[in-house]
């Protein structure tokens, strides 16, 4: 039993470190810019299928990872300058009317220039293993080990860059209150592009490290966006260190959830019923989380803002 | 006068109908989801047909054949929609493709209602197999539930004791599972139900490994099978527990599963090494034509064409009953091989085991080991009230 929660423990972490780099990028766009970004998961999703082009073309995925990546933050920065900059006056609905046509867009031109199957992409060679801890009693893969490393440093990068650097200091003062840091002298709009950038760059690296162990097809950002909206709204909008705990709770309570949430309805309900409802259930249990924090904490857990 | 005026609109309106001789146009609606997750078997449902379509020189039945593409989005309004077009302002005379069975049971009462026939090459709901079958349905495929019992049956045959199963927590899903206990006979470890178009299967695949079974069946399509089954690979799970499947490793599928795919086992109607002359020339003309694997789905789908030209060369669409007689009697070569419609008119049909290897040329592909189940009929003809 203690193996089975070991290895679940770890299956949490490593979704919660993904969500964690889908999360960073989003909760920033919103504390700060105050720009409701659906079409962060098609970033995710196009870093993704950049992740499946490059490592085609190079033949190595380790390669492919930082031009991936790079991409991505690029197409990001386009996209801000040529069509989210124009709406940071507007209203929310705008915002999302054009984020949300984002969505169509890229999941239709995905489809387009790498048609409608799912593509394939390599695990790392050095990484298509399994480890074994504990006289073999626990049994996990390298290469989602390798999510888990990965996630922790840009956590730790993130944390340096907001806690001990200019940009930093100014991506906080813009949480906080952006019209006075506009006020002050500070060049808001390149501060906005910077971080969209920024997070663009994390969703493509979370789509990149996502590649070899999910299914790269049209639509794959879809499902996550909804799990990182979940993620910001516990962690408390524009908060890095609210996206990492949350992110990390929510990933955790999502996989104990379905491991056992069937298990102990199971000792409860008869099986057929159990059957039933466990999976209901289970995929609930994030939601209801995120009502009891809202209740609690309407702010989140962690607030950034206060304006 | 009246009378008169309209015997009169009656006899001229006789008098400049088209006789069904003299017909020489054939309009086919062709319904199936090409976007979105699901639209890469759309895509083959309609490579398939085509393929079908110019292996008769462009005409069904000598007919000058024109189809009508339209896209139902895997939504059922959307299905509605199309179909409702189709029929009333395309005034189609067939409809067919379909890939999903929750879009074939929207658009299923108009186009009965209509009374114009409908071939469905993929999605065979129970209800339309069982008490809703109709004389205006046909199927190229297959009931939703036979490739999920001929597993059952291939494992039970076996004499494997213990099975740990998994599907989407969805209506396809449970069929599957309640069409895989239905042959198979041995003990049921866990039956997992899993959140549809869920990413990751990592936590399910702890539990899996703990239960420590000797084999797992499960039915994931499309993305999904291409996420669990790399996922069961990567978590070293494929050669410990021998993973059985169905509509989860196909020529749709397998290009993003690479290698985690090879040694596992599916049963399906079709295979692409089919030795019947028909398969032989079909999936020569598929790679050349697409330069890719033919699915089962372009199977089916060519087969409605084969079907529909073999009916229409022997009756003609003005008599709809010398058409349905027609259509029962199957008189075409399949890429199955034999073929013939039970009273609900689903195909009675072989049911195969394959497995999944590299080829000589280095491709993966579903390679036939032998029949599972020999002449398979559904388990909800008989719930149907049409004799013939």
């Amino acid at each position: 039993m203690l193996e089975l929660l070991v290895s679940q423990a770890l299956n949490g972490i490593q979704l919660g470190v993904l969500l964690f780099l889908m999360a960073a990028g989003l909760t920033l766009v919103l504390g700060i810019m105050n720009v409701v970004n659906l079409a962060h998961g098609s970033l995710y999703m196009v870093g993704a299928y950049l992740a499946a082009q490059m490592t085609a073309v190079t033949g190595s995925f380790l390669l492919a990872l930082p031009m991936a990546v790079l991409a991505t933050l690029v197409l990001g920065l386009v996209l801000e300058v040529a069509t989210l900059r124009t709406l940071y006056q507007r209203d929310h609905l705008d915002q999302v009317l054009l984020t949300f046509g984002l969505i169509l867009f890229f999941n239709e031109v995905v489809r387009v220039i790498w048609g409608p199957t799912a593509l394939f992409v390599p695990v790392p060679e050095a990484l298509d293993q399994e480890l074994e801890f504990l006289d073999g009693e626990i049994i996990y893969p390298a290469y989602r080990l390798a999510i888990i490393a990965v996630g922790l440093a840009v956590a730790a990068f993130l944390f340096w860059l907001i806690a001990r650097t200019r940009v930093g200091m100014l991506i906080r003062a813009g949480a906080a209150n952006r019209d006075m840091v506009a006020a002050l002298g500070v060049d808001i709009v390149r501060l906005n592009t910077l971080v969209f950038g920024l997070g663009a760059g994390l969703a493509g690296l979370a789509g990149v490290m996502a590649a070899p162990i999910l299914a790269v097809e049209s639509g794959m950002g879809d499902g996550i966006l909804i799990l990182t909206f979940v993620v910001i709204v516990i962690g408390g909008i524009g908060s890095i260190r609210g996206a990492l705990v949350a992110a990390v709770l929510i990933g955790v309570v999502d996989t104990m959830g379905r491991s056992l949430l069937p298990m102990i309805l199971r000792e409860l309900v008869d099986r057929q019923l159990a059957s039933a409802i466990g999976p209901a259930v289970a995929s609930m249990l994030i939601y209801i989380l995120m009502a009891v924090v809202l209740t609690l904490r309407p702010q989140g857990l962690f607030p950034a803002r206060t304006g | 006068m009246k009378r008169i005026l309209g015997l009169v609109a009656a006899t001229a309106m006789a008098a400049f109908a088209v006789p069904a001789e003299a017909q020489q146009q054939l309009k086919v609606g062709f319904v199936a989801t090409f976007s979105g997750p699901g639209g890469a078997l759309g895509r083959d449902l309609y490579d398939g047909f085509m393929l079908g379509i110019e292996q008769s020189g462009g005409r069904l039945g000598g007919l000058t054949t024109e189809v009508i593409r339209e896209d139902d989005q895997l939504r059922p309004d959307v299905g509605l929609q199309v179909t409702q077009k189709l029929l009333q302002r395309d005034r189609v005379d067939i409809i067919t493709g379909v890939v999903f069975s929750n879009i074939m049971m929207a658009i299923y009462q108009p186009i009965i209602e209509s009374q114009t026939f409908v071939i469905s090459a993929n999605a065979g709901p129970s209800e339309i197999a069982g008490a809703r079958c109709s004389p205006f349905f046909f199927s190229t495929s297959w009931q939703n539930d036979q490739p999920h019992e001929a597993m059952g049956a291939h494992l039970q045959r076996r004499g494997v004791g213990a099975a740990y199963i998994m599907a989407p927590n969805y209506q396809a899903g449970r069929d599957a599972l309640t069409g895989f206990k239905r042959q198979f006979k041995g003990r049921i470890l866990d039956e997992v139900y899993t959140t549809v178009n869920q990413p990751d299967y990592s936590a399910e695949l702890t539990a899996l490994r703990a239960a420590r079974p000797p084999a797992t069946y499960v039915f994931y399509p499309g993305g999904m099978g291409v996420n669990f089954v790399r996922q069961y690979a990567q978590a070293g799970l494929t050669r410990r527990v021998p993973l059985y499947s169905a509509f989860t490793v196909d020529a749709t599928t397998v290009d993003a599963q690479g290698e985690a795919a090879l040694g596992t086992f599916g049963t399906a109607f079709w295979t692409y090494d089919l030795a019947t002359g028909t398969n032989e020339l079909f999936v020569r003309s598929f790679l050349q034509k697409h330069n890719r694997m033919p699915s089962t789905y372009a199977a089916q789908a060519y087969d409605s064409a084969r079907l529909l030209h073999a009916a229409l060369t022997v009756s003609n669409l003005g008599n709809k009953d010398a058409l349905r007689d027609a259509l029962r009697k199957a008189d075409f070569p399949s890429v199955r091989g034999p073929f013939r419609f039970n009273n609900n008119h689903f195909p009675i049909q072989n049911f195969y085991l394959y497995e999944t290897v590299r080829d000589a040329q280095g491709r993966f592909v579903q390679a036939n080991r032998g029949v599972v189940l020999e002449n398979h009929r559904d388990a909800y003809a008989s719930q149907c009230a049409m004799r013939w």
